[in-house]
């Protein structure tokens, strides 16, 4: 058909692993097909064309978090992005910050799983004996839901990607680890008080290292309120740490 | 040569594996995950609308308890459920949800008061109790005659996968990702271990274990139009298939979800038909009334999907450049509700098909969805013919799904099952039999024969392991889908025999240290072939029509001569089909012997014994005044099945005084 489009896609490749690889762009061509996905040019991509590419999609559905990379210059989730709201060149990076597997496959699980140990970014119980027969906690309907907004980060690195400070200091917790904070010191189920999560991000790794350029924001896949988030966690870890 | 020694090896880093090696740990033993992906991308936390949990919190769940959710659990697997099972689910899922509670998870809540719902397409208003204000809420599913499955917003799994990925980091489990077991290391009929591709480096690596637990999902990308992740490829059912002599139950009973998004397959949620969604067709007629007057949109799975098919079949689909579709109506749900209840639902509407569901209908057409059958273990997750295998979740065939699984019952599957097969395996290691005793010899023929299946891969023959997968796909989803007949199944066995042929010829071009995707291709093909051999011949062999199992040359449910489990194994590694051999149900200790299911045909041939145990159970039911613990005990004892710590009874709002 005379409609369709050819798109041309510029792939970072890189195996660090082979002494010979040396990182370069590799431009494909691939037809455009009516609602088309990243994830799919690049899976019809593999399949015809190219079988040794590496990247990573798991859900392709928006939902797992696996596929981020910087397109076209921004991070972003791959699986959900079309071509057609692109130029007809594409250019593919791996995102920044996180070690390099292969291509455009990186390493976020080794980071994300530091951060979360660091962090402690998982419930503290205030009571840790629990008899499962009996009826559950109560917890405002209105509370669960405000807790559900950040809870629903997925990791997928796109905000450290996106990060300044993240580039320079390899100890910063990003946006993803303040949101975590945030979510647990929402929750009245966590023991944890101010002062103690001051303990954790009062500092230049966590919310005093973040220069407000608030990309993380701007590139979150979804739309958590990070800005908000994380001024209204300085304001708490400086009166905490004061 | 690396090994890496642990108690408890759990594959597959998904709940019910994080779940199983959290239980472990508590017990004291060194568990340690290895997970294709980092363990919250796991296909988990694509499940979406909720956990079937009989906490009757909502006045739409009033009543609801065990009983019910083992009834509706029973009748949606169309009898091929293992009851002792179901009955232990039930029993553990309040506990599980309650569980997963204190861990943090921010279930959706009960409001006090009055809200208005939709219910068959009418507006109605609900009052919530005062005392159930703030407790769990639940919302309807199909093929469950109470509201019953407890949610956060739409976004279920996830919640819960992160939760229990971030309590397995509080307990120090070891996950080692981007790890893919590519054999099980057996000693006679011990399993002590699997052999392992780091997916990053290339590299083989031995682990060496105690116990083993396969809990890697499901095998949707048998299939070329599937809601699975693309990591969801059957891989566990192959290692134990492998192994010659582990069974697979039931692989022949496959879920179509009926919402997948068309044409790309995605999933939105049951929670859309169950919060009030429509089906309509071209005509924008809304269809399902036509078919299933009691149930309409919200009967099992099975039926639901069957109907579409029909309704499509007759020219009532809506026509498209992909082909014919249905469509779902959320409109009248509203966007409020939408954008607090169903927020991926509008997300993936918005970023795939550039549509707001609060305004315009979502193109849907069934869709592979899940995997009924899997690992046949017994009722503690072990594997009957090799000791120190196990298996939990949608991996598993303990057969808590027989032929057609409810919505709602498998995310709620993967935690209850983690929390009771932990219990067995830690049990299992600190017992005589969790002793091993491995040579270093063992271990090493068992890397080397890996090594040299891969060496022979690369620059091996002339055919291409992505040609092959493509065809095997479409050979899936042609011939072995919804509606299915001896003349299509013979030809698909045929198919993907010559395939299976095929893939032992392939050659890989690409080669030298790292990921090697073509490497993972051609070695994942080769399994998938054996696991959908066993799907199709299971479907060819078994001549009646169950659950999601459908075949239109045998439609009716022929209790006399199939209320059978599938067994297929692999005994011979040079065959080119599977051996399969069946093991009966007994319809005299069901405490739910075989019946119509409430929604769907009503014309199953029924088993010789179902009249006396009927007239039994009955006489037990009316005979005797019995408290409804009591009648269940006396009817089919189970809580010895469970572990000591999961067997009490579950409290809830309305056993107490109100």
């Amino acid at each position: 058909m005379s409609d369709t489009r050819q798109i041309n896609l510029h792939v970072f490749r890189h195996n660090p692993l082979d002494p010979a690889s040396v990182p370069h762009l590799q431009t494909y061509q691939v037809e455009e097909a009516p609602g088309m996905t990243l994830f799919l040019a690049l899976s019809e991509l593999r399949e015809r064309q190219d079988p040794s590419l590496a990247f990573d999609f798991v859900c392709r559905a928006g939902i797992c978090g696996s596929c981020g990379m910087i397109v076209n210059g921004r991070p972003r989730l791959a699986c959900r992005t079309l071509t057609q709201e692109l130029p007809g060149d594409i250019t593919l990076l791996p995102l920044p910050a996180f070690g390099l597997i292969a291509d455009l496959s990186v390493d976020t699980g080794t980071w994300m799983r530091a951060m979360t140990e660091r962090l402690q970014a998982w419930l503290h119980p205030a009571d840790p004996t629990l008899d499962l027969s009996r009826i559950e906690q109560r917890m405002e309907p209105q509370l669960a839901d405000e807790i559900y907004e950040l809870d629903r980060c997925i990791e997928c690195g796109c905000c450290v990607a996106a990060c300044g400070t993240a580039q320079m200091r390899k100890d910063f917790v990003g946006a993803v680890g303040m949101n975590k904070i945030a979510r647990f010191g929402l929750d009245p189920r966590d023991a944890r008080s101010d002062a103690d999560f001051y303990e954790l991000i009062g500092g230049d790794e966590g919310v005093f290292g973040c220069m407000t350029l608030l990309a993380c924001h701007d590139v979150c896949p979804k739309e958590l309120p990070l800005q908000t988030q994380i001024a209204y966690l300085r304001r708490r870890m400086a009166r905490a740490g004061a | 040569m690396k090994i890496v020694y642990t108690d408890v090896l759990v594959i597959g880093g998904g709940l019910a594996g994080l779940r199983v090696a959290i239980g472990a740990r508590r017990r004291g033993l060194d568990a340690l995950v290895l997970s294709l992906v980092p363990p919250k991308r796991s296909h988990s936390a694509a499940a979406q609308g909720g956990m079937q949990a009989s906490l009757a919190n909502t006045v739409k769940g009033e009543g609801d308890n065990e009983d019910v959710h083992f009834g509706d659990t029973v009748r949606g697997s169309d009898w091929g459920a293992d009851q002792a099972v179901v009955r232990m689910f039930v029993n553990t899922a309040p506990k599980a949800v309650r569980e997963l509670a204190a861990w943090g998870v921010p279930w959706s809540r009960v409001r006090r008061g009055d809200r208005e719902v939709i219910i068959n397409g009418q507006r109605i208003t609900l009052t919530e109790s005062e005392q159930a204000h703030g407790l769990l809420a639940q919302r309807d599913f199909g093929g469950t005659r109470k509201w019953r499955t407890c949610y956060v917003s739409d976004g279920t799994g996830h919640a819960m996968l992160y939760a229990v990925g971030d309590q397995a980091i509080a307990h120090g489990v070891p996950v080692h990702e981007r790890k893919e077991a590519l054999a099980l290391i057996r000693d006679g009929d011990r399993c002590c271990g699997a052999v392992v591709r780091d997916l990053a480096s290339g590299e083989l690596i031995a682990y060496v274990s105690r116990a083993t637990v396969v809990a890697t999902g499901g095998a949707g990308r048998l299939y070329r139009v599937t809601t699975n992740a693309v990591i969801c490829e059957g891989m566990g059912a192959a290692l134990a298939l492998d192994t010659g002599v582990v069974a697979l139950g039931n692989m022949e009973a496959i879920q179509f979800h009926p919402t997948g998004i068309f044409p790309a397959g995605i999933l939105v949620t049951e929670g859309c038909r169950g919060d009030g969604g429509l089906l309509r067709d071209a005509a924008g007629h809304r269809f399902m009334p036509d078919y299933e007057p009691e149930k309409k949109e919200l009967a099992s799975r099975d039926v639901v999907s069957r109907r579409m098919a029909e309704h499509i079949r007759k020219g009532h689909g809506a026509a498209s450049r992909f082909g014919p579709h249905l469509w779902l109506d959320i409109t009248q749900l509203g966007r409020t509700h939408i954008d607090r209840n169903l927020r991926e639902v509008k997300e993936i509407c918005r970023y795939f098909l550039g549509v707001d569901p609060a305004e315009a209908w979502i193109p849907v057409h069934p869709a592979q969805h899940y995997t009924m059958g899997g690992i046949r273990t017994d009722a503690s997750g072990q594997c009957p013919t090799l000791r120190g295998l196990f298996s939990a979740g949608e991996a598993a065939c303990w057969d808590l799904h027989g032929f057609n699984r409810l919505g709602g019952n498998s995310v709620a599957e993967t935690v209850v099952a983690g929390m009771i097969v932990g219990e067995f395996v830690a049990d299992f290691c600190q017992g005589p039999d969790g002793e091993i005793n491995v040579p270093t010899g063992l271990v090493r023929d068992a890397v080397a024969a890996q090594q040299a299946a891969l060496d022979a891969l690369i620059g091996g023959g002339d055919e291409s392991a992505d040609a092959i997968r493509i065809a095997m796909q479409q050979v899936m989803t042609d011939r072995v889908g919804i509606f299915r007949d001896g003349r299509e199944l013979a030809v698909a066995v045929d198919e993907l025999e010559a395939l299976l042929l095929r893939s032992r010829r392939i050659g890989v071009r690409s080669e030298g240290p790292g990921p090697n995707p073509e490497l993972v291709t051609a070695y994942r093909v080769q399994r998938m072939l054996k696991v959908a051999l066993c799907i199709a011949c299971g479907a060819l062999a078994r001549q009646e029509s169950r659950g999601a199992h459908y075949r239109e040359d045998f439609p009716r449910r022929d209790d006399a001569a199939w209320l059978q489990r599938t067994l297929a194994t692999w005994p011979d590694p040079t065959a080119t089909r599977p051996t399969l051999a069946y093991e009966p149900l007994q319809v005299s200790t069901m405490e739910l012997p075989p019946g119509w299911r409430g929604y769907g045909e009503r014309n199953h041939i029924e088993h010789p014994d179902t009249p006396a145990r009927a007239a039994t159970v009955e006489a037990t039911q009316t005979a005797e005044q019995l408290s409804r613990h009591a009648l269940q005990e006396r009817l089919m004892p189970y809580r010895h099945l469970l572990p000591p710590s999961l067997r009490g009874d579950n409290d809830r709002l309305g056993d107490l005084p109100r």
